[in-house]
């Protein structure tokens, strides 16, 4: 699968990365390159193969839904880049009207 | 004997036995520090003032009541993406150059419980991608046997701590191969644990299905002593076992093999392997065949997928984990973003390396729509086909011997221009993560030039014992371990 600047620049949007016009050459490149190597799964027959997502102790782990100690707020708050009062502080998301 | 010279258990019985004092010890390994780091750049957060006042107040302590745990004293590094409760947690990356985590790690509090003394945290691949710590966004470590190699990766920094013996042993942490790859390439002891045997809770999550966190020692007693105390089932990890923590020490008692039975598997020894390599691992064979293990060849036929499945779904998994940061609770945020979006495209931008971005673009791919079923599906079905190969295998054999890398430690810039190639240097350790088994590395030579050379021995799931067993038994049987690195 041969990756254009144009994959790159979707890729990049939905992981929500700006990318320079230089990044996208080198990586619409080493992307393909990496890509043909990983296309060479297909020689391996995978009918009626189930998938693996985890590999041991695959079970659901339940427990109380219970009232414990966490991260006071201030710690909690402690590495925010910007904080006002008890809360972080990020620009405005809605638009004006 | 200068301190830093004895291993974990050695140091450990002369600080039980009063014959050294914890300041003491701290004072040897900030000297030992201040003389090799220049050369070897291990560390990414050298400690040495808490670690003072630490062994002081342990002394002091000590004095009114001498009572000690396993670690009480030991002088250690961990590896800079495990969280450690007020010292700076970076991952190597400029995203958490200045994060401070406000708890521990699992394993830390562990090692804090048992009284460890914390040296520094040391460097890797930013975010652990990568083979070489190459990626670290202050710089690459170096490799003690020869400063113009890298010291593998991405645990680079604490292979190359244990190796330059700024530190008794670390902790170390493994997706694809980032314990053993590196221990290999310095010539030390890595283990692997079972997925599941060590908590994960507050290890900066890359793959979340393949990552675990294991030792780094100078010798095979010392990752089992090490082991010991990080290993065991915890509720904040939902991925941790609740299984019960055997003797691990015990377990190197019996040194002979009889009984034992050890798989060679063919796809390990083909082209590519370096003939160094290839001669030192096969006289490790002979070795563990000498002490009484029936050595078989066994087949595992999906092997050339590892890599191409690895990638498909660590990418997957690291494209999700890393889309938490976004400049918003914690970490790097780009300056003058007019809106919520700019921030996060601009803030990525700036606090990601190219490899990291590289994985982030590739693990989106590999999940978006149309592509779904063509890479992640496909390599989720081959996992399967590798996970079977071991199932098969562990039915005729104990264990599995390979070369725990192709090469020795190759010179930095040699592959950082080449990503595919790099990824392909993690050949032999990355279908063992895939599986989820338990497996370590050794030293078992050196090529004609002094590199080391690392033989990687895997088990059944939750058979560290066995494991540790026989690497124990071939390593008191050759001399390899005792020899050091001359740091010039």
């Amino acid at each position: 699968m041969k990756i254009t600047q144009q994959d790159v620049e979707k890729m990049a949007q939905l992981a929500r990365l700006a990318v320079t016009p230089a990044e996208k050459e080198t990586f619409a490149k080493q992307l393909t390159q990496i890509l043909a190597h990983i296309d060479t799964l297909n020689q391996y027959d995978t009918t009626g193969i189930d998938p693996t997502a985890v590999a041991i102790g695959q079970v659901n782990v339940f427990r109380d839904d219970l009232v414990r100690p966490s991260l006071p707020s201030d710690k909690a708050l402690a590495n925010a880049p910007e904080r006002e009062a008890d809360g972080f502080v990020v620009p405005k998301i809605l638009e004006e009207r | 004997m200068s301190l830093h010279k004895l291993t974990l258990f050695e140091l450990q019985k002369q600080f039980r036995a009063g014959e050294v004092t914890a300041t003491e010890i701290v004072h040897a390994y900030s000297l030992r520090i201040s003389q090799v780091e220049p050369k070897v750049k291990a560390f990414v957060t050298q400690t040495k003032e808490s670690a003072s006042l630490q062994a002081e107040a342990l002394d002091r302590k000590l004095k009114e009541w001498r009572k000690t745990k396993p670690l009480t004293g030991m002088p250690l590094a961990i590896k800079d993406n495990i969280c450690t409760d007020g010292v700076h947690t970076t991952c190597s990356s400029r995203m958490l150059q200045n994060f401070i985590p406000p708890y521990d790690a699992t394993t830390v509090a562990k090692l804090r419980a048992q009284e460890y003394i914390l040296l520094g945290k040391t460097n890797l691949d930013e975010f652990a991608m990568g083979s070489s710590t190459e990626n670290s966004a202050f710089g690459p470590s170096r490799n003690p046997w020869n400063l113009h190699c890298v010291p593998g990766g991405s645990s680079g920094g604490s292979a190359a701590a244990v190796a330059a013996e700024e530190c008794v042993a670390a902790l170390g942490s493994d997706t694809g191969g980032s314990i053993r790859q590196p221990a290999a390439f310095c010539g030390v002891v890595g283990l692997k644990p079972t997925y599941g045997r060590v908590s994960r809770y507050g290890l900066v999550a890359f793959a979340s299905s393949l990552d675990q966190i294991g030792p780094i020692t100078k010798d095979v007693s010392d990752a089992a002593f090490l082991l010991q105390a990080i290993a065991g089932h915890d509720p904040m990890d939902s991925t941790s076992i609740d299984r019960s923590v055997p003797d691990y020490m015990k377990a190197l008692q019996k040194r002979n093999l009889k009984a034992l039975k050890i798989g060679v598997p063919v796809e390990f020894f083909t082209e590519g392997l370096d003939p160094d390599v290839e001669q030192a691992v096969k006289a490790a064979i002979a070795e563990l065949k000498n002490l009484g293990a029936e050595i078989r060849e066994i087949r595992l036929p999906s092997t050339g997928a590892a890599v191409a499945v690895y990638y498909v779904i660590a990418t997957a998994e690291a494209s999700s984990n890393l889309a938490r940061f976004d400049g918003v609770k914690f970490g790097f945020r780009a300056k003058e973003s007019k809106d919520l979006l700019e921030l996060y495209m601009k803030t990525r931008q700036e606090g990601f390396g190219p490899e990291v971005k590289r994985r982030i673009m590739l693990g989106t791919y590999v999940l978006s729509a149309g592509y779904y079923d063509a890479y992640y599906g496909k390599a989720q079905a081959v996992r399967t086909l590798v996970c079977q190969d071991f199932a098969t295998a562990f039915k005729e054999v104990d264990l599995i011997v390979t070369p725990a890398t192709p090469t020795p430690a190759f010179k930095l810039g040699e592959k950082s221009e080449d990503p595919l190639q790099m990824y392909l240097s993690d050949i032999f350790t990355i279908s063992v993560n895939l599986a989820g088994l338990p497996a370590i590395a050794l030293p078992c030579g050196f090529n004609k030039t002094g590199l080391p050379i690392g033989v990687q021995l895997i088990g059944r799931a939750f058979e560290e014992e066995t494991v540790l067993r026989a690497a124990h038994a071939y390593e008191q049987s050759t001399q390899w371990h005792l020899k050091k690195a001359m740091i010039r």
